[in-house]
């Protein structure tokens, strides 16, 4: 039989794209090589009553129109706010964050009375960039060099919401855009470790350090997510991030859709110019009238397709597009919970995110380190503990503690990843919490370890770049992931992307597989009713 | 005294070109140079018995064409050596790659005909994008405003100029607007030293390495201007940068302008919200109903005007202003000619071995900290001509990237280290080059802050940069060249387009405050 | 009440000096967070509190209120750049009320200024704002501090209120209004300044925070004549209602806190522009400000609301016509002493004249019920007693 839609990879944005075409009315299949699916958004059991969110370990990208047009909470899926945060300062100090207004301003005027009262106006200005950039995810970016009447209104729709901002908004927004995180919160806060805490999101997943120009914006594509509305915040997903992929694929599947797991793709097949489907790795062959792919651009490509079938100028933007891994985890099934000795009996703190890295100079050497080929001697880590919340993760009184750890390179000086040097990486970043949380290492009972290796390995993630491609500006909105080709579509036809590699970009997001499924809708001539629009608070 | 029209504060070319503008247009003016000579950063100075340094610039960038030829520098007697200044993109093997001709236009060198095509190509692309932004150069930055005022034909005139690139350059260059110029240079190009040069050039006088986001936007910003008609030219004017300080400021006092040096401004006066005039740092109060700034916004807002003169908002925007600068200035009296292992010595010597050299030398002033192995550009004016040292000796001039401008080690102790982490490196390039010294001066940024009076010792008076270019520059809402107070005017490298010795932005300051005055 | 730094959030809501006083007496145990302290909103019957504010005495614990503290040879310079009104024509001794805004002539927040000394100032505000003010003291010899915590604040208001600070040994009988005098109290000092947010007699009275439980029981006791007692924030906000008196991000948001652009005020949108000095020099918002007054470019109007009827009509849309939208209502109330039905509202300038409807949604036993009524504009204060301003104080 001839499919509809064949859907390469059952990550969320696949899974997204296939519930979306499904409800409209096509026969979906979506394959998936591994042998359960979830690509990056999955929990699995890796040590006996442990469930590990191993890759993606928080949310809050997600798109609530996503939830409520595939019926998400219906097939289980249940978001958790998480409270709290802290960095450790070296020397014993922290700083905590607080859910409560002015507990977080007591905690801030702890380190500085002047920043504790900047706060809220760092936190409204940077809003302001979210409500700008908000409706723009659920769109298709324009092709700013078409003339084609789509485009052209798509570019008007843009123009006239810039325009709708008063000029110094518009500066604002241009020189945030534009700025490093660094120089951006120098203009608000002088301490050094409020400074750090707030570059956090400006850093995670990304190959850039806190002073490059650019990092401001990825700030605010951490930030621009919500949790009920509450945009800015981030939850857990009940039972591990893997609970956002089984509810789209029961979703997919009450709508009709099928998924087969075990065996990947080979080869998406090519005749005259337009796909028919693709060949498996056990040599099965699946027909669709289109085939869609939640791969990255360089493995959907470069891995995928003949590069005859490919114009040679795509091929050389395909190679060149930027997918440096930046980032490792580790995933850890814990005795107990550990004891943060700098952090007080009683305080929240645990319940969210704990971070060891107090200056924006340490992120940045950080930094520096991965530019040299080498992960980080003083990582920065993201440390979450979700079993704190989430009680179905671990036995009881046990924990599953998820570490997400910067800067480790897609390659070690230039040579592929080794165990050791896996082992090393690990190391380094146990002996960093060992040095905050004495005793730690003695609690751990199993560990998994991630470099960038094991992130393209098992996910299939082009150099464990989580977000399958950077965010910086040469490769967002119209020129994501090549300038032409933004709009879902490839040189071939019914070949479509519905990727993180596409607009708008990475995290548990699930726009990228939305926005394919309304164009492939679109170009099918089908009704895009189940679709809700994009919410917006005026 | 006769009234004037007009006061400016600061001798630089910034100063004269505005002050010349003004004049030609029958306003009465006067330029006020707090140093004996004018010129700015192009004045130059005897740093050793007997060795004169060609300026804090030692190459000319960018002349702005309308200056040069309204002004007809020629006639006021600038002369250049070369106007197309070749450069060497040194190796510490002796196997050096020259660049001929405006950027490069040819390669001489042992490198493979796949990165001579890749460059030809590479370096073409850039000059078209250039090439379009080039016309930006002249103009007021528009106010993003519906109802502003701005000359939005025009504007709409140069955005289509950017647009006609044809699709396949458009949607290129939008993809490269803002992109780092270190991946540019790794998709494109594999030799080190082209990488290596190309990187510096980008970075040159910013705060910025080649990995950083929007570096790209810096190369291009220069390769938009040009000098004696050739874009993206060097050149090397006969006296050095004095020399064109000279011609402008006698095209200046031609033109009319009366220039006052030795005449430092301690204070801009204010009276009903509206500018009065100068009073001196003698005491003596000169007065004018319009005054205009070609030193720093920075400098102009907060000390010679005053915090209480701004509204709270306007004043934080010039203080976050950047103003990071990243460059020292080395001179070195030499006993003999330098030998770089055979390079030319009448060319622009680049010691910047591959693009992650020049990263790596940004690194550690992130910190406050001093490069171990820096990366510089070499002048040898001596080579060029006589009288900067005496028969036989010569004068080296190098800018060398990066140097801390806050260090955290103290001034002097950055600054010995510097100096010794240059010399180290001149010396692998040209190995005996420490034994020719007769005399040295390293510069670093705190020290170009003072003598120069540029806030952070950054040349253009506030970082070049995305976020700082445009109507963004010098900071949100003064972009007009219009400062907050009726009456008082900024036109230093700090507005738009900044930088350089090209007198742009002084001369687009003029034409503003000619519209203002006539509307 | 200190906290232990490290551990403030086992004290989510910080509890003032006089909390051992307020919580003893808060028989409702009805408490509301004003700026993260504890708050009593009524403590035993909010009529009967309201009445006392125009009858009798009342205490109201002001604690939160936040302060700053300018001084320095140039603070009165500095704040005549940061505010709306010359305080270097303040004489030492006296209060003024004022207001600030950003560089586009936008309200960042109101208060009340204290010239405590010649080169000593003390502001009073809703608000935190310790940044701006730490930018706008730059180039200024002056020095700012937030003290919030330092001082213990209680207001007394009332008819009755200078017969209680007689009793209670405080001769206030000449101070004026916008005057502030200092006694001995305790081991300290206690300052009394003739201000107050009921539009009545009343006074604030400034202390030190240990100090604080000492005032509150020497003028309990001292009251108790007059019928002393303490008022939550719900009787104050309808006498603050009656007076006319605007309050920070319930009748305007403040330019640094508001998202949507559209949401800041002028101070002439806001009918204060009574309180700009223009000749005083240079001030923050000035050259916006002067261009509104010239341009008369304002939006809004900031007015008050005659509402036919008694039914309050809060959170009312303002109709011109009854069919566009000319504005919103930010407070309304049925005044007891004015008897008066009345709303403050933000109308849109252009609608000024029209007829002006207001749509109340009133709820009556779990249904709402439509009213669309016209309104006119009015007066403020609606609420204004000689008894306010005589100095001596009438003995009441």
């Amino acid at each position: 039989m001839t499919y509809d839609a064949v859907i390469i990879g059952a990550g969320h944005n696949g899974l997204v794209t296939a519930g979306y075409l499904a409800r409209a009315g096509m026969k979906v299949c979506v394959v998936e090589k591994n042998d359960w699916i979830g690509g990056a958004a999955v929990s699995r059991e890796l040590f006996p009553g442990f469930t590990y969110s191993n890759c993606s370990y928080v949310s809050s990208l997600f798109r609530p129109e996503i939830m409520r047009d595939l019926e998400l909470p219906k097939h289980g899926l249940q978001i958790l706010p998480y409270e709290g945060g802290a960095v450790m300062m070296e020397g014993g100090g922290h700083l905590g964050m607080f859910r409560d207004h002015d507990a977080n301003r007591r905690e801030f005027a702890r380190h500085s009375p002047r920043d504790a009262e900047a706060y809220d106006r760092y936190a409204r200005d940077v809003l302001r960039h979210c409500r700008f950039i908000r409706p723009l995810l659920l769109r298709t970016p324009p092709d700013p060099s078409s003339f084609r009447p789509r485009d052209l209104a798509e570019l008007a729709w843009l123009g006239k919401r810039m325009f709708s901002l008063s000029e110094a908004q518009m500066y604002d927004m241009i020189r945030f855009w534009t700025m490093s995180i660094s120089d951006f919160l120098d203009e608000y806060f002088e301490h050094p470790t409020i400074k750090a805490y707030q570059a956090v999101a400006s850093i995670i997943g990304t190959a850039l350090g806190p002073m490059s120009p650019g990092t401001a914006y990825v700030l605010l594509h951490h930030a621009m997510g919500d949790v009920d509305g509450n945009v800015g915040a981030w939850g857990f997903a009940r039972g591990g991030m893997g609970s956002i992929t089984k509810a789209l694929a029961a979703s997919l599947r009450a709508a009709g859709g099928e998924i087969r797991v075990g065996h990947g793709v080979k080869k998406i097949v090519v005749k005259g110019g337009r796909t028919t489907g693709v060949v498996l790795s056990n040599g099965d062959e699946i027909s669709g009238r289109r085939v869609v792919s939640n791969m990255d651009v360089k493995r959907t490509f470069l891995g995928h397709v003949d590069e005859a079938e490919l114009p040679g100028d795509f091929v050389k933007r395909v190679r060149a597009f930027k997918t440096r891994g930046s980032s490792g985890k580790l995933n850890i099934a814990l005795d107990a919970a550990p004891r943060f000795t700098a952090l007080p009996e009683g305080a929240p703190f645990m319940k969210g995110d704990l971070h060891f890295t107090d200056s924006i100079e340490r992120m940045e050497r950080a930094y520096d380190d991965w530019k040299a080929g080498r992960f980080s001697r003083d990582p920065f880590q993201d440390v979450m503990i979700p079993t704190m919340i989430d009680p179905t993760m671990t036995p009881p009184g046990k924990h599953f503690m998820s570490c997400f750890v910067q800067y480790a390179p897609p390659k070690i000086e230039g040579r592929d990843w080794t165990d050791a040097d896996r082992d090393a990486f690990a190391k380094t970043c146990i002996d960093q919490i060992e040095g905050y949380a004495p005793g730690f290492r003695d609690l751990i009972r199993h560990m998994e370890v991630r470099t960038p290796r094991e992130l393209e390995a098992e996910v299939g993630l082009t150099e464990g770049n989580i977000f399958q491609g950077e965010l910086t500006f040469d490769q967002l909105l119209f020129n994501r992931p090549v300038p032409g080709y933004a709009q879902y579509r490839s040189p071939i036809r019914d070949l479509w992307i519905c990727g993180s590699s596409t607009h708008p970009g990475g995290g548990v997001m699930g726009a990228p597989g939305r926005n394919a499924a309304a164009e492939i809708l679109r170009d099918a001539k089908m009704p895009v009713k189940e679709m809700s629009d994009a919410y917006a608070i005026p | 005294m006769p009234s004037l029209d007009c006061i400016v504060i600061g001798g630089g070319t910034n100063g004269l070109a505005c002050a010349a503008r003004l004049a030609r247009k029958g306003r009465r003016v006067l330029v006020l140079e707090a140093s004996g000579t004018p010129g700015g950063g192009a004045a130059g100075g005897e740093f050793a018995p007997g060795f004169r340094s060609p300026g804090l610039a030692h190459i000319v960038h960018m002349i702005d064409p309308r200056v040069a030829d309204i002004l007809a520098l020629d006639r006021h007697g600038l002369r250049y050596h070369t106007t197309s200044l070749a450069s060497s993109a040194l190796a510490a093997t002796g196997d050096h790659l020259r660049l001929d001709g405006a950027f490069g236009a040819s390669l001489t060198g042992t490198i493979g005909a796949e990165d001579r095509a890749a460059w030809a190509d590479l370096r073409a692309r850039l000059m078209r994008f250039a090439a379009a932004l080039a016309p930006f150069r002249g103009l007021t930055p528009p106010r993003l405003a519906r109802a502003s005022g701005n000359d939005w034909a025009q504007l709409a005139r140069l955005g289509l100029g950017v647009r006609r690139m044809g699709k396949t350059d458009f949607r290129e260059f939008l993809r490269m607007f803002l992109i780092n110029v270190w991946d540019v240079l790794n998709d494109e190009l594999s030799d080190e030293r082209l990488k290596g040069l190309v990187a510096f050039d980008a970075t040159l006088g910013s705060w910025l390495g080649p990995r950083s986001p929007n570096s790209l936007l810096l190369l291009l910003n220069r390769l938009s201007g040009e000098v004696a008609g050739q874009q993206g030219a060097l050149a090397l004017p006969k006296g050095g940068m004095p020399a064109v300080a000279a011609a402008l400021a006698s095209a200046a006092e031609a033109a009319g302008v009366r220039i006052r040096t030795s005449a430092a401004v301690a204070r801009i006066d204010v009276v009903g919200d509206c500018v009065i005039g100068v009073t001196l740092a003698n005491g003596e109060e000169l007065r004018a109903p319009r005054v205009v700034s070609a030193i720093s916004p920075k400098t102009t807002l907060l000390s010679l005007l005053g915090p209480r003169h701004l509204d709270t908002g306007a004043m934080m925007r010039i203080r976050h202003q950047k103003s990071r600068g990243g460059a020292a200035k080395l001179h070195l009296a030499l006993s003999a000619l330098p030998d770089f292992m055979g390079a030319d010595p009448k060319t622009r010597l680049v010691i910047a071995p591959g693009a992650d050299h020049v990263e790596r030398a940004f690194n550690p002033v992130k910190y406050g900290e001093v490069p171990t192995a820096p990366v510089m550009e070499v002048v040898i004016p001596s080579a060029f001509e006589p009288g900067l040292a005496p028969d036989g000796l010569h004068v080296l001039s190098a800018v060398v990237q990066y140097a801390p401008h806050a260090p955290k080690a103290g001034e002097d102790a950055a600054r010995a280290a510097m100096l010794e982490a240059t010399l180290a490196t001149l010396e692998s390039h040209a190995p005996g080059i420490r034994k020719l010294i007769v005399g040295q001066e390293m510069l670093m940024p705190y020290d170009i802050e003072r003598r120069y009076g540029m806030p952070g010792g950054n040349w253009h008076h506030g970082e070049l940069s995305a976020e700082q270019m445009l109507f963004l520059r010098p900071a949100p809402g003064m972009a007009q060249y219009a400062s907050p107070v009726p009456g008082l005017w900024l036109a230093s490298a700090g507005t738009h387009p900044g930088g350089g010795i090209s007198g742009a932005s002084g001369w687009n300051a003029a034409g503003r405050i000619l519209q203002e005055v006539r509307a | 009440m200190k906290v232990e730094p490290r551990l403030h959030f086992h004290n989510l809501l910080l509890k003032t000096p006089f909390h051992a006083r307020t919580s003893a007496a808060n028989l409702l145990n009805q408490w509301g967070n004003w700026s993260g302290y504890t708050t009593a909103l009524a403590f035993g019957d909010e009529a009967m509190e309201f009445s006392a504010i125009r009858n009798a005495a009342t205490l109201y614990d002001l604690c939160p209120m936040v302060k700053y503290r300018f001084t320095g040879p140039e603070a009165a310079a500095c704040l005549d750049r940061l505010t709306l009104r010359a305080a270097s024509k303040l004489s030492v001794g006296g209060v003024h009320y004022t207001a600030w805004c950003d560089d586009a002539g936008k309200l960042l927040d109101d208060g009340t200024l204290f010239r405590l000394g010649p080169e000593d100032f003390r502001l009073c505000c809703q608000e935190r704002h310790l940044p701006w003010l730490l930018d706008s003291a730059l180039g200024f010899d002056a020095h700012v501090r937030e003290e919030t915590e330092e001082v213990a604040a209680l207001s007394l208001q009332g008819p009755c209120s200078a017969s209680v600070l007689q009793a209670a040994g405080f001769d206030v009988s000449s101070l004026k209004p916008f005057r502030m005098a200092t006694f001995p109290f305790g081991s300290g000092t206690l300052m009394i300044s003739r201000t107050g947010f009921t539009g009545d007699l009343g006074y604030e009275l400034w202390t030190t925070p240990d100090q604080a439980l000492a005032l509150w029981d020497h003028l309990m006791a001292a009251g108790r004549a007059w019928g002393i007692r303490p008022i939550g924030s719900n009787a104050l906000n309808l006498a603050r209602i009656e007076a006319g008196f605007v309050i920070t991000n319930m009748d305007f948001i403040p330019a640094d806190q508001a998202v949507r652009e559209d949401r800041t005020r002028s101070p002439i949108e806001m009918a204060l522009d009574w309180m700009i000095d223009w000749d005083k020099g240079h001030f923050n918002g000035r050259r916006a400000l002067l261009a509104e007054q010239e341009g008369k470019t304002s939006r809004w109007a900031f007015v008050g609301l005659d509402v036919p009827g008694n039914v309050p009509a809060t959170g009312a849309v303002i109709y011109a016509g009854k069919t566009r939208e000319a504005g919103f209502v930010t407070a309304a109330e049925w005044l007891p002493t004015a008897k008066r039905n009345v709303a403050l509202a933000h109308i849109e300038r252009k609608y000024m004249k029209s007829d002006l409807w207001a749509d109340i949604y009133a709820l009556r036993e779990l249904q709402y019920a439509r009213l669309m009524l016209p309104v006119t504009v009015t007066e403020r204060p609606f609420f204004n007693p000689a008894r306010k301003r005589a100095t001596p104080p009438g003995r009441f």
